[in-house]
């Protein structure tokens, strides 16, 4: 106790540190009945820093080119000791950190969280999720294996749809004409530098914003709130948070070390595309529903269509802070509660139903 | 500003590799194609797809699927050519007829000297 005296002294004499100090002590966290919902933000969070970590462990071994990336995961997930588990947690920790992503993002639709002043919250938290999404797809190449290789060949061959300037971002995607060894290794940087560098500065903001203006209580729960008292943030909130942060650190080990995330089989650009070619289950709901458009409705290509809708859908999404009008007045919107409980029943059964294999 | 963020723009584009066009491949021999079979070959550096009808013609199709650029196949238990990223389905002349594909496969010409499959491509 003594040395960690010493230490802040040391600092606060240099940096004056006691204020801040002052204020973590005295920040409160408000206390409802659905407070539950507050810790999918740090969990996610919490799954972030797994994948930071367990990333940079699989950079040691990993190598980006054509013909050498399946062979050095081959390398790293039977050779190097505990190289499967690592692999594992890093597939696994990507895919628990976008599924609590989401479980974070519709507990703030329903509890209107999104209105006024938190606009800049949900604006950065859209970014944040679609850039989870993005390292989703650019991870999901890298170990060069048949599955992934279709799946981003279909994947990046959308974006040559957009009008304009679809052809341009296809080739700045790919890094050419083709899902080539140039395709690899520009995802590979995106994926652990560019992406990473974008998603830190978000992150920050994002939490800036949180901390700035306090977390949101609900309409309708500001009694109980008021009932219940605050939390003290520090230790009692970072306390039950780290509870959660364990069980979701046991969930993760258990999934990775009793269902090791496959390998699969190398890419060869001249095979055929072999049945059951999907993308990550999040991306699923589009797919299936992109698989149910005809080729050509109204004379208009199906895709196009069916791209457009999404993008739509997702702008709207994306501008429900300033769609909402009733919420930013504090007043009940239960058109935005249905909105929120349609999109969410929409995803939830379309992956249902193509994990149960009706859509085959 | 724009004279320093142009070249970093520019840079993100990959040069057009200048490939010297293939136009005309030996894309198999007749033996390993029987009637009601199948098979893809490299056309330059995209994919081809083979097909040998029933009655013993040999076709040839660019073998991207026209819907989102998968690679596609011969499925003998269909006699058809088939996409398995959405389940697209073509006939054996190429043409486009279920699923999501827009538009029929690109054709080739096809020679045949002393069993050997010659693919074309015409301009
Ligand atoms: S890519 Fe062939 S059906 Fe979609």
């Amino acid at each position: 106790m003594r040395f960690v005296d010493a230490i802040t002294r040391f600092l606060d004499e240099r940096l004056d540190i006691r204020p801040l100090i002052e204020f973590a002590g005295e920040k409160e966290v408000p206390r409802h009945r659905f407070e539950g919902a507050y810790f999918f933000g740090g969990l996610t969070l919490f799954f972030f820093m797994i994948q930071v970590a367990s990333g940079v462990l699989l950079l040691l071994y990993y190598r980006p080119t054509a013909e050498a990336a399946f062979e050095s995961v081959q390398f790293i997930v039977t050779r190097v000791p505990f190289g499967w588990l690592v692999r594992s947690v890093h597939s696994w920790s990507a895919n628990l950190m976008v599924l609590s992503a989401f479980a974070h993002m519709f507990s703030v639709v329903f509890m209107k969280s999104y209105a006024k002043p938190r606009e800049m919250t949900w604006w950065t938290g859209c970014l944040l999720l679609a850039m989870a999404m993005g390292f989703g797809f650019s991870g999901y190449l890298l170990p060069w294996n048949e599955l992934a290789f279709f799946a981003t060949r279909v994947g990046t061959d959308m974006v040559s749809k957009v009008p304009l300037v679809g052809d341009w971002l296809l080739r700045f995607l790919r890094g050419g004409e083709d899902v080539t060894g140039a395709t690899l290794t520009r995802f590979f940087g995106f994926h652990v530098a560019v992406m990473p560098l974008i998603i830190t500065g978000l992150i920050g903001a994002h939490l800036a914003f949180v901390q700035r203006q306090g977390i949101h209580v609900p309409r309708g729960l500001e009694d109980d709130a008021e009932r219940r008292g605050g939390m003290r943030f520090l230790p009692n909130f970072v306390l039950r948070e780290l509870v959660v942060w364990l069980v979701g650190l046991a969930i993760l080990c258990g999934l990775a070390a009793f269902f090791p995330w496959e390998l699969g089989v190398k890419a060869d650009p001249f095979a055929s595309a072999p049945a059951g070619i999907t993308p990550e289950w999040y991306f699923l709901f589009m797919f299936e529903t992109l698989k149910l458009i005809p080729g050509m409705v109204l004379g208009i290509e199906g895709e196009l269509l069916g791209l457009g809708a999404f993008a739509l859908a997702g702008v709207l999404w994306f501008l429900i802070p300033v769609l909402d009008r009733r919420a930013r007045r504090g007043e009940p919107s239960p058109l935005f509660t249905a909105v929120g409980w349609f999109v969410l029943a929409y995803i939830v059964v379309m992956t249902g139903l193509s994990f149960m294999g009706v859509f085959l | 500003m724009v004279s320093a963020l142009y070249p970093a723009f520019r840079f993100v584009i990959p040069p057009e590799v200048a490939e010297a066009p293939t136009n005309t491949v030996h894309a198999g021999d007749l033996a390993e194609l029987p009637p009601g079979s199948g098979k893809v070959f490299r056309f330059g550096s995209k994919p081809g797809i083979l097909v040998r009808t029933a009655t013993g013609e040999v076709r040839a199709f660019s073998a991207i699927c026209t819907h989102l650029n998968c690679t596609v196949q011969f499925r003998e238990d269909m006699q058809n050519i088939w996409c398995a990223c959405h389940n697209g389905r073509f006939d054996l002349n190429g043409g486009n007829i279920a699923g999501p594909p827009p538009r029929p496969l690109e054709r080739y010409r096809v020679d045949i000297t002393d069993d050997e499959i010659w693919v074309t491509k015409e301009s």
